[in-house]
């Protein structure tokens, strides 16, 4: 094997085996910036000795043991509390490759899950917390963490030392919560991989190339997620709205780089792999028997539209009703504003007025092109032309981006008969 | 980037012979792992090539020939595969190597392909070079 080749494979064992070396670590030193030293002092020693000596038929298993060698030494070292040092000697030796198999079920898997629960801490930062689970979760580097951010790569640095601190400082425990608290703490983490999904999801065309990797590894966390918090409803929601969103991916964008609606991508080359297994995690967040969170009730409604096998066989009598059990757990204008769309396409469009017409006041709103256009194209529907113009020139008027601006233009152009 | 793990037929798994159980045992733990990595699509086993059916196309632009199974040459014939989604190239061989061994008695094999990105069947060329440039990342 070639020095770079024997790189590239050390990348590779890294990138399967550092979550899961870091979360270990932790458990022992309870200090995740220690803990990511350690492994990463693991992982300079494999790269000067893998080469020559070959990689280890359990290339965790020899991380493990040599990033916890390093970590008696430096205790040792340190001076540190005795208890933690003799804690550590003692676990040494155990750690034998049938010991990391026998692991792989029950222990790894709560290692990780705890430390999920930690890089997605309310102390951090909404940023922080992105870029922390995005190091230690996903493996990746710095560089490749601020490609994907299109910020400097000091800059992500500096965010994860200081994350890494503040869980130091604030003394944030390494365990998963439990009670209420729980439900709150999970809902945080399940916001952090869908801020990261949605990052790469929203990217626009220039970046359209780099950004992707968001996507990829929000929806990899959300399955690993889904594998060691089974109990959880949303986790399996949050999984089967990524899965669902992400089938879409490659027919979201046309080939200028201008964004295809729903209603007019091509359905035929929705990924079909990504839709199924969508539908297959919503239907184990059902099978768990709990009212659908915020979620799950998104996911349901991508799975109507997923299901649909063209524009026209949409069942929106389905998803206006997803759309109002959505705005009774997460009330929100903009629920609404989707609930009217769904509403008119299933009952006429006088329906979905009505609803409109009820949030036109809301201040979250006032800046929201949607909203009058949704509004425009209603009275359109109702034959009320003159009074769509003024709402399409409005939404016109609002639109950041000029490509919609031409398109809200032409549709107000439209009502003049 | 998707890979597909290709697990191929041998004598045993022609003749419909089923795995012992510590095989079974050994790719259910593997395929868990698989999936609490998060990198697991797809898994599934096939059925001996007897109960498979063939259609080739002899003469170009002819009629195609529907031949039933079962097929002669065990290497060539699929028993089993894995679909899985990682970043790298080194990362599906790694996860290849991790694959249970398929007690082929000697005729073991597990082939790993990429699977094409539909971006890449594109004829854009301006596009194929974003891709190349993506990989290099």
């Amino acid at each position: 094997m070639s020095f770079s080749d024997a790189g590239r494979t050390i990348d590779a064992i890294w990138r399967i085996e550092s979550p899961k070396l870091i979360a270990g670590l932790t458990r022992m030193v309870r200090d995740v910036g220690l803990a990511e030293d350690l492994a990463q002092d693991a992982l300079v020693i494999a790269l000067e000795r893998w080469p020559e000596t070959g990689i280890p038929d359990n290339p965790g298993a020899w991380l493990m043991t040599t990033a916890k060698r390093r970590a008696i030494d430096l205790l040792r070292r340190n001076k540190l509390r005795d208890q933690k040092y003799e804690e550590l000697t003692r676990s040494a030796e155990w750690y034998t490759e049938e010991d990391m198999d026998r692991q792989l079920d029950g222990e790894i898997g709560d290692d990780l899950l705890r430390l999920i629960f930690m890089t997605c801490h309310p102390v951090l930062s909404q940023d922080a917390r992105v870029a922390l689970t995005l190091r230690l979760l996903c493996g990746l580097t710095t560089d490749e963490i601020a490609r994907a951010f299109l910020v400097a790569e000091a800059t992500i640095a500096q965010r994860i030392v200081r994350a890494k601190r503040t869980l130091s400082a604030k003394k944030v425990p390494f365990e998963v919560p439990v009670g209420a608290e729980l439900k709150e703490r999970l809902g945080t983490v399940l916001e952090v991989m869908y801020l990261m999904f949605n990052e790469g999801y929203s990217a626009t065309a220039g970046e359209h190339w780099v950004r992707p990797l968001l996507c990829q590894e929000a929806l990899r966390l959300g399955r690993v997620l889904a594998e060691i918090a089974p109990d959880e409803p949303e986790v399996h929601g949050l999984a089967a709205l990524m899965e669902i969103q992400a089938s879409r991916l490659k027919t979201r964008v046309g080939a200028d780089g201008e964004p295809i609606l729903l209603m007019d991508q091509n359905r035929a080359q929705w990924d079909r792999l990504l839709i199924r297994r969508g539908l297959a995690a919503l239907n184990r967040c059902r099978q768990l028997g709990k009212p659908l969170g915020p979620y799950a009730l998104q996911a349901a409604i991508a799975a109507c539209h997923a299901q649909a096998v063209t524009p026209a066989d949409t069942d929106w009598v389905r998803i206006s009703a997803l759309y109002e059990a959505l705005s009774r757990v997460l009330p929100s204008p903009i629920v609404e504003l989707n609930r009217a769309v769904a509403v008119a396409m299933a009952f006429g469009p006088l329906y979905g007025l009505q609803i409109v017409d009820a949030i036109t006041e809301e201040e979250a709103l006032s800046e929201y092109h949607l909203l009058p256009s949704v509004r425009g194209d209603l009275l359109f529907k109702l034959d009320r032309f003159e009074e769509a113009r003024l709402e399409f020139e409005r939404a016109a008027a609002l639109a950041k981006n000029s490509r919609e601006r031409d398109l809200l233009l032409a549709r107000a152009s439209e009502c003049i008969h | 980037m998707r890979f597909m793990m290709i697990v191929k037929g041998t004598t045993d798994s022609e003749a419909g012979v089923k795995p012992s159980q510590e095989l079974l045992d050994a790719m259910l733990r593997y395929n868990e792992e698989l999936a609490k990595a998060g990198v697991l699509l797809a898994a599934d086993g096939l059925q001996p090539s007897s109960s498979g059916i063939r259609i080739s196309y002899p003469e170009p632009g002819g009629k195609p020939k529907v031949v039933d199974g079962p097929f002669t040459e065990a290497k060539e014939i699929i028993a089993g595969f894995t679909l899985i989604e990682v970043k790298s190239r080194e990362e599906a061989i790694e996860w290849a190597l991790r694959m249970p061994d398929p007690h082929g008695g000697g005729q073991a094999e597990i082939e790993l392909r990429q699977i094409f990105d539909p971006e890449e069947l594109s004829s854009d060329e301006n596009k194929q070079e974003k891709i190349k440039g993506q990989f290099r990342l």
